[in-house]
């Protein structure tokens, strides 16, 4: 079954996971911009990985017929930085026109602090300014209840912010309600240790819907998985849920939502020709 | 019977038949942390430990009534304050509330 990635960090991942993706039936994936496991000493640190995220990674993918699309922010593990936050925001901008970049992410919060809120609300501002998508994070274990409120309130105090233009990611069994009751899209990380694991986000969907739910890997330099949705999508087919659930979960629901953005357009993979990533970079 | 609306396609036996073993496997495992931290070198009580108390209180939801032991489970173990951190305190989160939440 075709599938589409909504969320891979594949900058940390090798040429041998693109493959395993491409075989298992990846057509597209997004890659939001995250945190490198260290704080960043300088903006242009992030000018250089916004590069790689809009020129690099593309071709990477392409070599494997995946589509390859991005999202810029700072990450919110790094967004108690306020200095570093106005100067990264700042060279977003000219960024944002680039043909594989889908709107800000993921922004949202880390520890709930009262930098990580100023950081995300400057981040939000600039994505209405742009028209821009949004693709939240919320955090991680026990402030992830908290996290998610403060973000959605957050969102909320924005009047011209259009909820189903916004994608709040890695929603578990006791924030997925809230998200959803605010109108805004879900989606389900499925990870090997935390976040939740493929047999709950099966859970997840049998008591919820399907309706406006996409999966993903978040596969970065952790523990995590790049072929989780094909797993899902075995765990699903294991519990005897329809071919077409299925294909609404892991295809259909993430076209919807990044078909907002004029850049996203699957029609165009078959149209292009995999550009050889030696006409970037030399590869022995 | 449960929830129609929101069952799983699969009738009771067949679910027992998936998913028994690796339950099974998983609370072995979660007895097997527990009896670990009892043979902690320094013998210090588990129960100091705010995680692990935290983990046991969860853990009794496992054998009380449904639906939605899962988000029960998951707010128990979530700071619950409304306002945000006045400071960072430590760039990763603890799994379980430590009981302030303004950090450890």
């Amino acid at each position: 079954m075709d599938y589409i990635e909504p969320h891979a960090h594949m900058i940390s991942r090798t040429m041998d996971d693109y493959q395993q993706m491409a075989l298992t039936g990846c057509v597209a994936l997004s890659e939001p911009a995250f945190w490198a496991g260290w704080d960043r000493q300088s903006a242009d640190s992030f000018e250089d990985y916004f590069r790689q995220l809009t020129e690099f990674e593309p071709t990477r993918a392409a070599q494997f017929g995946i589509q390859h699309y991005t999202w810029l922010c700072l990450n919110p593990k790094e967004g108690e930085n306020r200095d570093m936050a106005r100067q990264v925001l700042a060279r977003i901008p000219k960024f944002l026109e680039r043909p594989n970049v889908l709107g800000i992410g993921e922004i949202g919060l880390n520890r709930n602090t009262l930098r990580e809120m100023e950081t995300l609300r400057d981040h939000i501002a600039l994505a209405i300014e742009h028209r821009s998508m949004i693709l939240i994070h919320t955090p991680h274990l026990e402030d992830k209840y908290k996290g998610t409120k403060l973000i959605i309130r957050t969102l909320q105090s924005f009047q011209n912010l259009d909820p189903k233009r916004v994608m709040i990611d890695h929603a578990e069994e006791h924030t997925i309600e809230m998200i959803r009751d605010n109108g805004f899209r879900c989606g389900l990380t499925l990870y090997p240790n935390t976040k939740v694991s493929l047999a709950r986000a099966a859970d997840i969907i049998e008591m919820h819907s399907a309706e406006g739910i996409y999966v993903n890997s978040a596969c970065d330099w952790g523990f995590s998985v790049p072929v989780a949705i094909p797993q899902f999508i075995m765990e699903m087919r294991r519990r005897k849920h329809s071919e077409a659930t299925i294909r609404k979960v892991v295809y259909e629901n993430p076209i919807a939502f990044f078909s907002q953005v004029p850049n996203f357009n699957l029609a165009r993979a078959s149209e292009s020709v995999p550009r050889n990533l030696k006409e970037l970079v030399y590869v022995d | 019977m449960g929830n129609i609306d929101s069952c799983c396609p699969l009738p009771l036996h067949r679910i027992v038949d998936e998913y028994f073993a690796e339950s099974r496997n998983k609370l072995l495992e979660l007895a097997a942390f527990f009896d670990r931290l009892d043979r902690a070198c320094d013998a210090a009580d588990p129960d100091g430990e705010f995680r692990v108390v935290a983990l046991k209180r969860a853990a009794r939801v496992l054998l009380e009534p449904g639906p939605q032991r899962v988000k029960r489970m998951a707010l128990m173990l979530s700071d619950p304050t409304e306002e945000p951190r006045g400071y960072l305190d430590r760039k990763a989160a603890w799994g379980a509330y430590s009981g302030n939440g303004e950090g450890v």
